[in-house]
């Protein structure tokens, strides 16, 4: 089975994307941080590389990203997310941190 | 009617600038990719619809754009571009190992021969290939591992490739220059490299004319003299007449021959633009007057171009991509400044005229003459 989440995109990854403030994504039943990233960047190729790294798949230095009010940035791939967000309450907030600019 | 697309990347967007051949009404678009840092954008020479454009940011890393009806509409295209094979070390600021790594996309050189196949040079210097219009990218890793790479060193912008000269008649061989490793040349396609940096004196080098390590800013050739080459380097302009198995320097009477970018009259392949910036500590023309210099004489010899150009409190720079030439006869010479303006003139740079002004600062300028 599987449910969509929603994801908060900043300025230039919604104008890459073409998407508005936030876009839905379709995860399994328990995603995690690493399953949502992964099919936003099914979703919308254009956004390889601009959150995490081609290779490595790690989050890029100034990308941070939140969700219930917790940074869940440093938290790993296989992190379930937040009740919240699953349920669909919550977005999912991709953005740049405050010195990336 | 002939069409002239003046393509402008700046700190934080894109602009084009369109006009008839009389190149006087200019329309102005822009910005595209707003807030996104645009090294270059470049037109390519096969089909003028096709046009390349480099925007990055600190954020998001590097994304390259490609439009197919004339920069009025772009679509993302492949983004990654991992280095072939084990990544070595070069020399960093201080001299100590630093691994390679990718930064940004300098200059996009689309091939003369292929609509689908660019250029790109980067920062830690690599040259990368697509054939496929942008999906994907390989290196041409011969270049980065070449036996001297672990000595090259960045010059202040970085360890970066920024200049891609490929022979329209001849595309296997190609010329490129990386701050501060110098100049190479191939002529197998980018399967081997042969420093060409013999005749080039610097002294930020232990052995000032060693066979790499010099801060080549920019390199120039005409399309039907792919043997002359010519070269702004940090300081000194120098010019080659044997696909740089030697160079001899043409700086002549210049007020300085500090600068970036060097650029060929199509008309005239003994036309030579650079503009003089006063020093590497001083990054902003001498006398605060933005002047190009131009010879008719292949070098040596230099007038001042100023008609129309601000000849007091000018403190803009000129960067090494920031210059272009169109292929009208007279040409059309186009220069934009770190300060926001894009100056043109029509008539080989005699008078010049803004425009472009209260830009960001303005990190390339392209041209392309569309019959």
């Amino acid at each position: 089975m599987s449910r969509t989440v929603r994801v908060g995109l900043p300025h230039h990854l919604r104008t890459l994307a073409g998407t508005g403030r936030e876009t839905v994504v379709s995860v399994g039943d328990a995603p995690t941080i690493g399953e949502v990233l992964d099919a936003l960047e099914a979703a919308h190729p254009a956004l390889r590389g601009t959150i995490r790294d081609h290779e490595t798949g790690r989050r890029r230095p100034f990308m941070r990203w939140f969700a219930c009010e917790e940074d869940l940035s440093h938290e790993p791939a296989d992190t379930p997310l937040p009740r919240e967000v699953v349920d669909g309450d919550e977005p999912f907030r991709i953005l740049g941190a405050i010195a990336g600019g | 009617m002939t069409t002239i697309r003046v393509l402008v990347g700046t700190a934080k967007g894109a602009f084009v600038a369109t006009a008839t051949g009389d190149r006087q009404d200019w329309q102005v678009q822009g910005p595209l990719f707003g807030g996104w840092e645009v090294y270059h954008l470049k037109g390519s020479p096969v089909d003028p619809d096709r046009v390349w454009a480099a925007p990055s940011t600190g954020w998001h890393g590097q994304v390259v754009q490609r439009s197919d009806d004339g920069a009025r509409t772009w679509t993302p295209v492949g983004n990654e571009f991992a280095y072939r094979g084990p990544t070595g070390t070069h020399q960093s600021y201080d001299g100590t190992p630093h691994s390679w790594d990718f930064a940004r996309v300098w200059h996009l050189e689309p091939s003369p021969t292929d609509v689908d196949t660019v250029f790109a040079g980067v920062e830690d210097a690599g040259l990368f290939r697509s054939t496929d219009g942008g999906s994907t990218w390989q290196e041409l890793d011969a270049l980065r591992t070449h036996a001297t790479a672990d000595t090259w060193q960045p010059g202040a912008g970085g360890l970066c490739l920024h200049t891609i000269l490929i022979d329209p008649g001849n595309p296997d061989r190609m010329y490129v220059a990386i701050s501060a490793a110098g100049a190479f040349r191939t002529d197998d396609g980018g399967d081997s490299w042969l420093p060409i940096n013999t005749g080039l004196q610097s002294g930020h080098l232990p052995d000032e004319d060693a066979t790499v390590g010099h801060c080549v800013h920019n390199l120039a050739m005409h399309p039907t003299r792919p043997d002359t080459v010519f070269m702004q380097k940090h300081w000194d302009v120098m010019r080659t007449d044997d696909a740089g198995g030697v160079w001899h320097e043409i700086s002549g009477d210049l007020p300085s021959d500090f600068g970036f970018p060097v650029a060929v009259d199509p008309n005239d392949p003994e036309t030579v633009f650079v503009v003089p910036i006063t020093s590497d500590s001083e990054h902003y023309p001498p006398d605060g007057a933005l002047r190009v210099a131009r010879s008719r004489t292949g070098g040596g010899e230099w007038e001042l171009l100023t008609e129309g150009l601000p000849q007091q409190h000018a403190y803009g720079n000129v960067l090494r991509d920031a210059m272009a030439v169109d292929l009208m006869d007279p040409c059309g010479v186009y220069v934009g400044t770190t300060d926001g303006a894009v100056y043109a003139s029509r008539d080989g740079g005699d008078r010049w005229s803004p425009i472009l002004e209260h830009l960001p600062r303005v990190l390339s300028v392209e041209v392309q003459t569309i019959p």
